[in-house]
């Protein structure tokens, strides 16, 4: 069954250039979607599965693609290696945050990761001489794979697609195992788990990291897809977007928060025919999906695709 | 139906507590408890609301931090140590208020009490590497037998909060077990619970204490903790009133006074 759902993802997202050649939405939007589905599925095993919210996960997104920029425009670093010490570093600190921030609960967590968002996103405003302060780093070199440049939009889209299948099956595996199950147990009774043997405040530590890990693989591939970063890529509003997209998508589950990643990447560009009037319908559907779907779009929509297909057999019948 | 089993407490007991102290603000919530556990017995701690009792649980599991006295698990030293610690060495428990984990299925539920019992780590579970799927259906197997004890094989692919209360009670109880514990706390097991389920429980913990396990009851429903129990630890304001066996604590002229209210007989 688990099979099924992702090879028929994996097939999607292989047809959908085949099917659609050259279209901006599949090619430009489509790889802003994939990155953000990757960020989205690594915050979900933190915010649905375990239970803790991060406001200040755009913080390691930018780790990723700053230690990627720097070291490949600066010291001319090879690019898997520069992604390899994105990940490295923002791991370390991951680690290192986890065990004072995650004594924290509820609204508490929440304001020391928008606080730890905040300073990140200051240090790469005024560390001018490494981060090039506001202006951001240019010159990106494309990422080089063992001698395989990623410089077309159909090998970008087919990096991120694979880098996304990645982070999904790691994910399903993740949750639907003796790591993943006490994961969700530190959500349902922190009490319990404990006594059970679950050491919650390792396990909270664990998928901190995991999931600060995915944010900077993510940004390492965003620095060289763009060929630029800057501050505003990494600011509040990044991290807030990417609590709303595992939300929207539905919290505890792999697909639900990829599938919330693409739908607010894709109503982002949607909207933008509506112009000054973008954020006004962008907010007022947040609203109703959340009112009337509260389980999220995925959950939500399956149900509403269940109940039609009853009501069409019925009627044939 | 009082068993009299081995109710004398054997050279070394399973469970030693001694001068147990813990106070919350100015009120001695336990003020200096001393009891031993043999193994292999149900040890009921009894008294009125408000005695100590699920404080001395939650001393005994590392979720308070008694001021004194010392717990001596099997020669280990509890005091101190964190609950997953305190579980590893084997004692676990249930909860007077549920705490299921009601964001998965009863089987699933069941599978963290195997927690213990298993390897994998985070790297292993993320490639699902060969032996992780070997380890996981031995998991799933402990589990199932774990709910077959608890008569809940029939439930194992429901989530957890769709059962009713006296199910998810068990599922509680099944968990712990899964757990393999040599002691195992049940905290209120029957409070909410109707007649019949109150007898089915009885069963249960006799069935749990010949599989070998220990058992530290707390209850309020007198027939049961009478029926079931080899021996019973009366509490009253933080001390312990009494000790002995199911006779002896319905003949104390004390407990009769301070706990019982005056001369009554149990249907036992």
């Amino acid at each position: 069954m688990r099979r099924i759902g992702f090879f028929t993802f994996a097939v999607g997202v292989a047809l959908l250039p085949a099917l659609f050649p050259d279209n901006y939405f599949v090619m430009a939007v489509g790889v802003s979607a994939g990155l953000n589905a990757i960020l989205a599925v690594g915050l979900n095993l933190l915010m649905g599965y375990a239970g803790q919210i991060s406001l200040g996960h755009a913080a390691f997104f930018g780790m990723g693609a700053y230690t990627s920029a720097i070291l490949t425009t600066r010291y001319a670093c090879p690019s898997l290696i520069a992604l390899t010490a994105g990940l490295i570093i923002a791991g370390v600190i991951a680690w290192l945050l986890a065990r004072p921030i995650l004594r924290l609960r509820g609204h508490y967590l929440a304001m020391a990761t928008l606080g730890f968002g905040v300073i990140v996103h200051v240090l790469m405003v005024q560390a001018t001489p490494w981060t090039g302060g506001p202006d951001g780093l240019n010159g990106i070199p494309p990422l080089n794979l063992l001698g395989w440049s990623v410089d077309s939009d159909l090998r970008w889209y087919a990096v991120i697609m694979a880098a996304l299948l990645l982070a999904i099956g790691l994910s399903l595996n993740l949750v639907d195992s003796r790591i993943g199950r006490a994961l969700r147990a530190v959500r349902g009774s922190e009490f319990a788990a404990q006594m059970l043997g679950i050491d919650t405040g390792r396990a909270k530590t664990q998928v901190f990291v995991v999931s600060a890990l995915f944010a900077a693989f993510a940004g390492s591939l965003f620095a060289h897809q763009q060929s630029f970063v800057s501050p505003d890529s990494f600011n509040l509003t990044v991290s807030v977007e990417l609590v709303t997209m595992v939300v929207l998508g539905g919290l505890a589950s792999t697909y639900g928060s990829a599938c919330g990643a693409i739908a607010l990447t894709l109503l982002h560009e949607g909207l933008v025919v509506f112009e000054d009037y973008e954020m006004m319908i962008h907010g007022a559907l947040l609203m109703a999906v959340m009112i009337f779907m509260p389980q999220g779009l995925f959950i939500g929509l399956s149900q509403g695709a269940r109940r039609l297909w009853r009501l069409k057999n019925k009627a044939s019948a | 139906m009082t068993t009299a089993l081995s109710t004398l407490p054997s050279a070394a007991p399973l469970l030693a507590v001694e001068g147990l102290e813990q106070s919350f603000g100015g009120v001695m919530a336990l003020a200096g408890v001393s009891f031993q556990v043999p193994a292999g017995l149900i040890y009921a701690v009894i008294g009125p609301n408000g005695a100590g009792k699920t404080t001395l649980f939650n001393a005994l599991c590392g979720f308070y931090s008694p001021s004194a006295g010392s717990i001596c698990f099997e020669g280990d030293e509890l005091l101190g140590l964190p609950p997953y610690r305190i579980a590893a060495l084997g004692v676990t428990r249930t909860f007077q208020n549920l705490q299921l984990f009601f964001n998965m299925t009863v089987l699933e539920n069941v599978m963290v009490g195997c927690h213990l019992r298993a390897r994998t780590g985070l790297l292993a579970a993320a490639l699902r590497l060969p032996g992780v799927r070997r380890e996981e259906r031995q998991l799933r197997e402990w589990a199932h037998e774990a709910l077959e004890v608890c008569e809940l094989a029939d439930r194992a692919e429901q989530p957890a909060g769709a059962l009713p209360y006296g199910l998810m009670k068990r599922v509680e109880i099944a968990r712990a077990l899964a757990a393999k514990p040599r002691l195992l706390l049940l905290d209120e097991p029957a409070a909410g619970l109707n007649d019949t389920e109150t007898l089915a429980l009885r069963d249960l913990i006799a069935r749990i204490r010949a599989a070998g396990i220990t058992v530290l009851l707390v209850e309020h429903h007198m027939p049961l903790v009478m029926s079931v129990s080899d021996r019973l630890l009366v509490l009253d304001y933080g001390s312990v009133l009494a000790e002995g066996t199911p006779a002896d604590i319905q003949a104390d002229p004390r407990v009769i006074a301070a706990y019982l209210g005056g001369a009554v007989q149990y249907a036992v």
